[in-house]
């Protein structure tokens, strides 16, 4: 099952500079787990307590992650899964 | 230093002051490497609050995608606050993810002036910079015909 993930500017450290890379997994999670046996260092930005970090926001094609079970979302053979930082803030 | 244009310094107050007391949030794409806001992009602010602002996640996978196709990055980020000093807050810096944009702070506590100010932030680092506002006329003869290669 091959998915490609899409990797946001502050994060392509962990990928040697690249914008995407190639995984597999049927979960969002076993996808994250994949990147990381590679790429170590990434999933601890994104993964906090076994959820997704409040600050960064996962996509499976066009759907939130969040929407659709998180880190327990599926993922099938050829679909994208794009990482973005959350563009948040404020004066609170 | 930021270099802005003052019709988007305009377009971003504008927006500050139609959204108050809310947060107004938004994006000035530029090309790639270019460092030049070019495409005032006014986003919504999904949080609907005044002490906070979120880019919608269905917007921002949008808007991205919009950027990765024209070649674009947010060369702006702006946001605006609405009692208080425009200088990042806590939570600002905390979610600040894009080190090589220019975070934009607009205040609108008073209703005569504004604060229009820029701060990089890079590993939780603010540093203040510069502004400089061109008018548009100029700037838009300029494009990449390499007058300005400072």
């Amino acid at each position: 099952m091959a998915v490609t993930v899409s990797i946001p500017t502050i994060l392509r450290s962990h990928t040697d500079g690249a914008k995407s890379v190639e995984a597999a997994g049927s979960t969002v999670l076993e996808v994250l787990d994949d990147i990381e046996s590679r790429h170590s260092g990434l999933k601890e930005r994104l993964v906090k307590d076994s959820k997704l970090h409040r600050f960064v926001n996962v996509y499976v094609n066009d759907e939130d992650v969040r929407f659709v079970g998180g880190l327990d979302a599926e993922v099938s053979d050829g679909d994208t899964v794009t990482i973005l930082p959350a563009v948040a803030g404020g004066a609170r | 230093m930021l270099k802005i244009r003052r019709d988007f310094v305009d377009e971003i107050v504008a927006h500050a002051r139609r959204d108050h007391p809310d947060e107004a949030c938004g994006v000035i794409a530029g090309k790639e490497g270019s460092d030049e806001p070019e495409r005032f992009i006014p986003m919504v602010n999904a949080a609907r609050s005044p002490t906070f602002y979120e880019f919608d996640s269905g917007d921002l996978l949008k808007l991205y995608r919009e950027m990765d196709a024209r070649d674009e990055v947010p060369v702006v980020i702006y946001h605006s606050h609405t009692a208080t000093e425009a200088y990042p807050s806590r939570t600002d810096i905390a979610y600040a993810s894009e080190p090589e944009a220019h975070y934009v702070l607009v205040s609108t506590r008073d209703p005569e002036t504004y604060e229009f100010r820029s701060y990089r932030i890079v590993d939780g680092v603010v540093t203040e910079e510069d502004v400089e506002v061109v008018e548009p006329s100029s700037k838009a003869d300029t494009g990449s015909d390499g007058l300005h290669e400072d």
